[in-house]
């Protein structure tokens, strides 16, 4: 079986949010489009970002490297990040990691963006 | 000739309530001068108090009765019979017998030689005699004793049709029992019902004392049982009351049953249990052998009680062991106990089944010693879920190239459906499998197109092993950095490195060998979350055996 291809697309809110849709597998190969759609987001000048993981079935070691990159520059650019739509294993993987304690898990697109609106 | 039916039994022991009894019939002098003649045949008792007694065997010789003044109703008798002269047979100081001589023929009187050939006679006679009635004697009891010998090996043959003749199989499992009555006949039983469902019941008991009365009460107990089950088949709490209800009404004072009923679905492995005062069972696993508590008072002593139900599961490769106090209580030549301690030590990494109950028996035999004289009836019961064959599930290659770890992964996966592994561990397992396969892909084969990475899935009683095996077995391991996400986000730290890490932390264990150009990483995973919970982070802490790039 092979993966699903990753794209990303960045969706600002009103509220000065950018949430980045993921979609298909981080991997290796997502790294240009990833880093691509943090600089379209981060173009825009919002306040925080909001990572959505809804479309998301694979994330491996490399992918988790990746969403290190993604976080430092955040941290870098003092921009709160928030995650949604990670299965209930991805979180684990997320708590293991201690990437969680640096990006809040939400359950759905709401929650996050009414948070990062506050 | 002189035939002597009567003997003194017992009378040397004293027992004033135990009427001595003599019977003795002659006429010798007519056997001895005049063979024609007929003999009179005179039964005789002679009671304990009958001064006569104590007259004769003190008497040394014949003694003419006819002047004899003594309050003697046997001796009354005597003369009544016809008889003159008695010869008193005495033994050891015991009277063993008499002979009684009535008037000789020529209706002289007894001569002095006549009374020194019969006194000659007396002395030789009585020892004789004795020594028949003791063979006589010992025969009768022999008889009575073989009689009542023949009478319990009846009873244990009809005790042994009240327990099941044949023991259940449901799927999957074994069952095994051992019944070792003290006695002939024995208080402990056994008794396997199918319920609705398939469901099976698995019932242990023991009635106090052993023997008979107690072999009584457990024909009863068991049909008490088997009645109650058929109008509560879901529920041993319920089963236990109703015969306790039905017991009190029935069994002798100071006597009670203790048992333990279980109901087990051998679909799911689930075993729902209540408890009447009996030994607690034991669940046993390859690492550690659990008590299965449950409470209640034993059956038959107090009316109204209720009985406490219980569950456990029993996993593949576990069993719970069901056993008598006869077990648990004996004692060996210095007064110890064997005790539950021991049990457990002995069943410690014995699924169960007939294994179990040898090695329990062995163990038994050996802390009594020889020439151990059981103290109580002995039962086990043990109900095993036979553990899934140690078998290979799938052998497979995979080519090195970047991305075919998904291929990997969706292969196990498909290896492990049937196993029953719960979703969030499967989900650990293959992210375990990416990581291990991406690591022997890139670093064990340098994705070397014609270097293929060899992955075997096995299933083992327990749990499932994955072994992943690359080319790369004569390069050094790289050392590892813990990853530390502070570091990494600071700069200081490379931001990959996971892959370890998580591979460690996802499965139970992780082990890497090298063996010549191989490199294999194997990744045992248990199918069952264990009793403390396997999160994460005791995965982590089991990893730690493990190594690898």
């Amino acid at each position: 079986m092979t993966g699903v291809p990753f794209e990303a697309g960045v969706r600002p809110q009103s509220g000065g949010a950018a949430v980045i849709d993921l979609r298909g597998d981080i991997n290796a190969t997502a790294e240009a489009a990833l880093n691509a759609a943090y600089a379209e987001a981060e173009a825009a000048a919002p306040h925080s970002l909001v990572l959505n993981f809804t479309n998301v079935d694979y994330i491996n070691s490399t992918g988790i490297a990746l969403i290190v990159g993604v976080l430092a520059k955040a941290r870098r650019g003092r921009l709160p990040l928030r995650v949604f739509g990670l299965s209930p294993h991805y979180q684990e993987i997320f708590q293991i990691t201690r990437l969680a304690d640096f990006m809040s898990i939400y359950a759905d697109e709401a929650s996050a963006v009414a948070e990062a609106a506050r | 000739m002189v035939s002597i039916k009567g003997m003194w039994s017992r009378r040397s022991r004293g027992k004033a309530e135990t009427a001595p009894a003599a019977e003795a019939d002659a006429s010798l002098a007519q056997q001895l001068k005049a063979p024609a003649t007929a003999v009179t045949h005179l039964d005789l008792d002679i009671a304990p108090n009958d001064p006569l007694l104590a007259y004769l065997q003190s008497a040394s010789g014949p003694v003419e009765i006819a002047n004899l003044k003594l309050d003697s109703p046997a001796l009354e008798k005597l003369r009544a019979g016809g008889a003159v002269l008695v010869l008193p047979l005495v033994s050891q100081g015991e009277l063993v017998g008499l002979v009684n001589l009535g008037p000789r023929l020529s209706e002289q009187d007894y001569s002095l030689d006549d009374r020194k050939l019969l006194a000659d006679l007396a002395a030789q006679a009585a020892p004789a005699v004795r020594v028949a009635q003791l063979v006589r004697q010992q025969q009768i009891e022999t008889q009575a004793r073989e009689r009542l010998e023949q009478e319990l090996r009846v009873a244990r043959v009809i005790q042994q049709t009240l327990l099941p003749r044949e023991l259940p199989k449901p799927d999957g499992w074994q069952v095994a029992a051992h019944w070792q009555p003290a006695q002939a006949v024995s208080g402990d039983f056994y008794d396997f019902i199918n319920l609705p469902g398939g469901k099976l019941a698995v019932i242990v008991a023991d009635v106090t004392g052993k023997g008979v009365p107690a072999a009584l009460v457990m024909a009863a107990a068991r049909s008490m049982l088997r009645m109650a089950a058929e109008q509560e088949p879901e529920a041993p709490g319920k089963v236990l009351a109703h015969v306790n209800e039905m017991l009190c009404g029935d069994i002798p004072p100071n006597m009670f049953v203790t048992c333990l009923y279980g109901i087990l679905d051998p679909a799911t492995g689930r075993f729902v249990f209540a408890n009447a005062g009996h030994n607690l069972p034991a669940k046993c696993a390859t690492e550690a052998v659990v008590e299965l508590r449950a409470t209640g008072m034993p059956l038959g002593l107090l009316p109204g009680m209720e009985y406490d139900e219980q569950e456990s599961n029993v996993a593949p490769g576990e069993s719970v062991l069901i056993y008598s106090d006869g077990l648990v209580e004996a004692h060996n030549p210095q007064g110890e106990m064997f005790g539950f301690p021991r049990l457990r030590q002995m069943a410690c990494g014995l699924g169960g089944g007939s294994e179990l109950i040898e090695r329990l028996r062995g163990a038994l035999a050996d802390f009594a010693g020889a020439g151990w004289e059981q103290e109580d009836d002995v039962t086990f019961v043990t109900v095993q879920r036979l553990p899934p064959a140690n078998k290979v599930l799938a052998n497979f290659k995979v080519a090195s190239a970047p991305d075919n770890e998904r291929e990997a992964v969706e292969k196990v996966a498909g290896a492990v459906a049937g196993l029953g592994l719960p979703a969030d561990r499967l989900e650990r397992l293959k992210t375990a499998v990416a990581e291990a396969t991406m690591n022997a892909m890139e670093h064990g084969n340098n994705y070397d197109p014609d270097k293929p990475v060899v992955i075997e899935v096995r299933a083992e009683p327990d749990c499932v092993v994955v072994a992943i095996t690359d080319q790369g077995g004569e390069k050094e391991l790289p050392q590892t950095e813990a990853p530390d996400l502070d570091a990494k986000l600071a700069g200081l730290q490379s931001p990959r490195g996971w892959g370890l890490f998580l591979i460690k932390s996802m499965v139970d264990e992780v082990r890497a060998q090298t063996d010549g150009p191989h490199h294999t990483v194997e990744l045992t995973m248990r199918l069952a979350n264990s009793a403390d919970g396997a999160t994460s982070a005791a995965g982590v802490a089991a990893a730690t055996k493990g190594g690898g790039r």
